[in-house]
């Protein structure tokens, strides 16, 4: 009787998903949200870059449906001003008040330092969208922490390589913020150039909130090749735009934020020609970037700058941890572990591995600033693949060296 | 004296009740920060409100306090009780150097010259990257304690930061009522008469330094074991503006005005934001709204308050006597 038959599979389809919904349906109820701290910067000298963080997770998070793992996502964003004693509270208020099952942030690394020890003892899986300090990831390894950008230094070492052989740069005059930042990128830079070569003849650090770069710009000498450039937040536009002014006697050559795109459009002619290197620029082309550029244009009307890529990439990090082990976040070893296991194949910053200290190790691309179709952009010049936070350097050796800093190592061509 | 602090004990004992109340340590941990700045603003009232001396580098004494627990008890290797009595024995040094700069001004000049004090120990520790960290500071600074007093858990940490609260209390209320704080008020209003009278200026001035000094020490001391990391934004002109500000918005002169401005500015900062996204303009306001309403601070202010309130109080009906029967 093949219509009872019908009939009989019929009523066994529909009563199997009757079942299996039943079955499925009180589950994905009774399972509450993935609470998710996320710590931005809405005040202060920072604001800007934490803006974007929130554009680059508001897009993650839409992409995926607020969902992660199969479980609804509920983001806890806190402001923490930029203050490390702020940031402290705001990662307690996260931790012991809304009990969040893992924290993406903070922005600045010594938020991040502030944080560190804390923690450690709450252990609590923290993933860092743009703090870059070094020894987060290699000194002082937090087994709660990983990283979704690099170091401070990580494609420094890659732009010291680039002058010295490709661009067959012999000396560089060095200008950088006087911070932790500045002073590690410039380090990273400085070694890898003199490893090939090169020679470092003179250092400037003006202070991070200094108004005017003239006095600075007027030191640099002008018997140099080049001058290498380590500038955060809104300082690399205006050094840019002052030594411009100055007549740019030499040419420049710079840290991946002096010419980020978060400031990028507000360039100008001074801009075009400045060599850079980064893990990220809206234009590079490493699989999922371009998806991931023209969406955020399209939803924000401007080109996803570093600190965009950061916090869309330790979101899609959560995202990829939370599928290995079925969205259940609740034990937070296996969610670090997974963390530590992440492979992304797709993103902004296309094929990401995690180093065995939580430092991801990515392509790092040089990058020219030139105009195109109506704005400034970074084309890529070169593409360094699979780098990691030591270079080619060996990572026992590397740590047993003293953090770089503004004197390590040391400088032994100045002058010259 | 002790209607006077009945008040103060029931504050304490409710701020120490916090841990059974609360369900999480967030808010345990919140009181001790508002214990911490509490402290620390009584330490400045000395100075603004009992010397007339206002100061802008405030952050300078707690600042040093905890580099220098900071780095003795990570880097130079001691425990956290003789770190501590070294980094405060430092401070009051350092501080008595300071007096000798800080104190040949007063007025504007003292604000400037305490500021600048200030900043050069900001820069010292910004710039001195191999001893200080730099602006990344010092982590991983050691609470002290055991299985007595095991400090590393919030509602022990709380109830030391309400013990030293409580004897800021009890010795700058002491000191208020004794000659020396009458000395020292005159000092503030009348100084040339004071010096003509025969009183060294300068010397009471100086112990109002000293005092401020030591009790900014302490909270920096219990700043560094709080957060267990320094870094140089503490001594920024923002954290010194924040101290004066508690100062003022409590009420310079009164002793609980910088226990209420603490709480207030503590609170504000860290609770409001929890429900207010602008939470830095609500702060704003509410400075505006104070200094408009009571511009001489909450505590003066309520004080007015009340009095006025009195006059609309209907006179107390008179009291039945019985009248003498003269019928009788």
């Amino acid at each position: 009787m093949p219509r009872m038959t019908t009939r009989a599979a019929a009523c066994s389809w529909l009563a199997a998903t009757a079942l299996s919904a039943l079955a499925a349906w009180p589950v994905a109820a009774q399972q509450p949200p993935i609470k998710v701290g996320f710590m931005t910067v809405r005040s202060g000298a920072l604001a800007a870059g934490g803006k974007q963080m929130e554009q680059g997770m508001e897009y993650c998070l839409a992409e995926r449906g607020g969902m992660m793992g199969g479980r609804k996502v509920e983001l806890i964003t806190v402001d923490t001003a930029g203050q490390p004693a702020t940031t402290k509270t705001r990662a307690q208020e996260l931790v012991e008040r809304e009990r969040v099952n893992a924290i993406i942030g903070p922005l600045a690394a010594f938020e991040a330092l502030a944080i560190d020890d804390y923690i450690r003892q709450v252990g609590v899986p923290v993933i860092s969208p743009s703090a870059a300090a070094e020894d987060l990831t290699q000194r002082k390894v937090n087994p709660w922490f990983v990283r979704a950008v690099g170091t401070s230094a990580q494609a420094n070492h890659a732009l010291g390589e680039y002058a010295a052989k490709d661009l067959k740069l012999k000396r560089v005059a060095t200008i950088g913020d006087d911070f932790a930042f500045g002073h590690e990128a410039t380090a990273g830079f400085q070694r890898a150039f003199e490893d090939n070569g090169g020679q470092v003849v003179q250092k400037l650090w003006p202070p991070l909130n200094v108004a005017d770069y003239g006095s600075y710009i007027s030191q640099i000498r002008t018997d140099v090749d080049a001058v290498y450039a380590a500038f955060a937040g809104g300082n690399g536009l205006r050094f840019l735009q002052q030594y411009a002014e100055y007549g740019a006697p030499v040419k420049v050559i710079a840290q991946m934020t002096t010419v980020d795109e978060g400031i990028l459009k507000s360039m100008g002619k001074e801009a075009v020609g400045v060599i850079s290197s980064g893990w990220y620029t809206a234009t590079q082309d490493v699989p999922g970037n371009k998806e991931f550029a023209a969406g955020i244009r399209a939803k924000y009307g401007a080109d996803p700058g570093y600190y965009t890529a950061g916090a869309y990439e330790a979101c899609a990090f959560l995202d990829a941890a939370v599928k290995a082990i079925d969205g259940k976040v609740e034990d937070k070893q296996a969610l670090m572990k997974a963390l530590r296991a992440v492979k992304l194949e797709k993103g902004p910053f296309g094929e990401v591995t995690l180093d065995e200290y939580g430092n991801p190790i990515m392509t790092v691309t040089i990058r020219k600033t030139e105009e195109k179709d109506g704005r400034l952009q970074n084309v890529v010049i070169k593409t360094y693949p699979k780098v990691t936070q030591f270079w080619t350097y060996d990572p026992k050796a590397f740590l047993a060296d003293p953090v770089y800093s503004r004197d390590y190592p040391p400088a032994k061509n100045l002058g010259k | 004296m002790s209607p006077r602090i009945l008040p103060f004990i029931m504050v304490l004992a409710a701020m120490a009740m916090v841990p059974l109340v609360s369900t999480s340590p967030f808010y345990v941990n919140l009181t001790s920060q508002v214990a911490i700045a509490a402290i620390g603003a009584l330490g400045l009232n000395v100075l603004v409100g009992h010397a007339g001396l206002n100061s802008l580098g405030f952050a300078v004494f707690p600042g040093l306090t905890a580099y220098l627990v900071a780095w003795l008890s990570t880097v130079g290797g001691f425990d956290p009780v003789p770190a501590a009595l070294l980094a405060i024995g430092g401070t009051l040094a350092a501080s008595m150097l300071f007096a000798l700069v800080a104190l040949r001004t007063t007025g504007l000049g003292f604000v400037m010259i305490t500021m600048a004090l200030c900043q050069i120990v900001w820069g010292a520790a910004y710039r001195w990257t191999s001893v200080t960290g730099g602006d990344n500071g010092l982590s991983g600074v050691p609470r002290p304690g055991g299985a007595v007093l095991p400090l590393e858990r919030p509602e022990w940490f709380l109830w030391l930061c309400l013990c030293v609260l409580a004897l800021a209390l009890l010795q700058l209320g002491r000191f208020f009522d004794s000659p020396l704080g009458v000395a020292l008020r005159g000092t503030r209003d009348q100084p040339r008469r004071m010096s003509a009278v025969g009183y060294d200026v300068w010397r009471i001035r100086f112990v109002a330094w000293m005092l401020a000094a030591g009790w900014g020490a302490a909270a920096g001391l219990l700043y560094a074991w709080y957060h267990q990391f320094v870094s140089p934004h503490m001594m920024a002109v923002t954290a010194s503006a924040e101290v004066l500000l508690m100062v003022v918005a409590g009420g310079a002169g009164t002793l609980a005005g910088p226990l209420i401005g603490a709480a207030l500015v503590v609170l504000l900062k860290n609770l409001a934001s929890i429900w207010i996204d602008r939470w830095m303009m609500l702060l704003g306001v509410t400075f505006v709204v104070i200094v408009l309403l009571m511009p001489d601070g909450i505590v003066p202010g309520l004080g007015r308050l009340t009095a006025w309130l009195r006059r609309f109080r209907p006179a107390p009906a008179p009291a039945l006597v019985p009248r003498e029967r003269t019928d009788g």
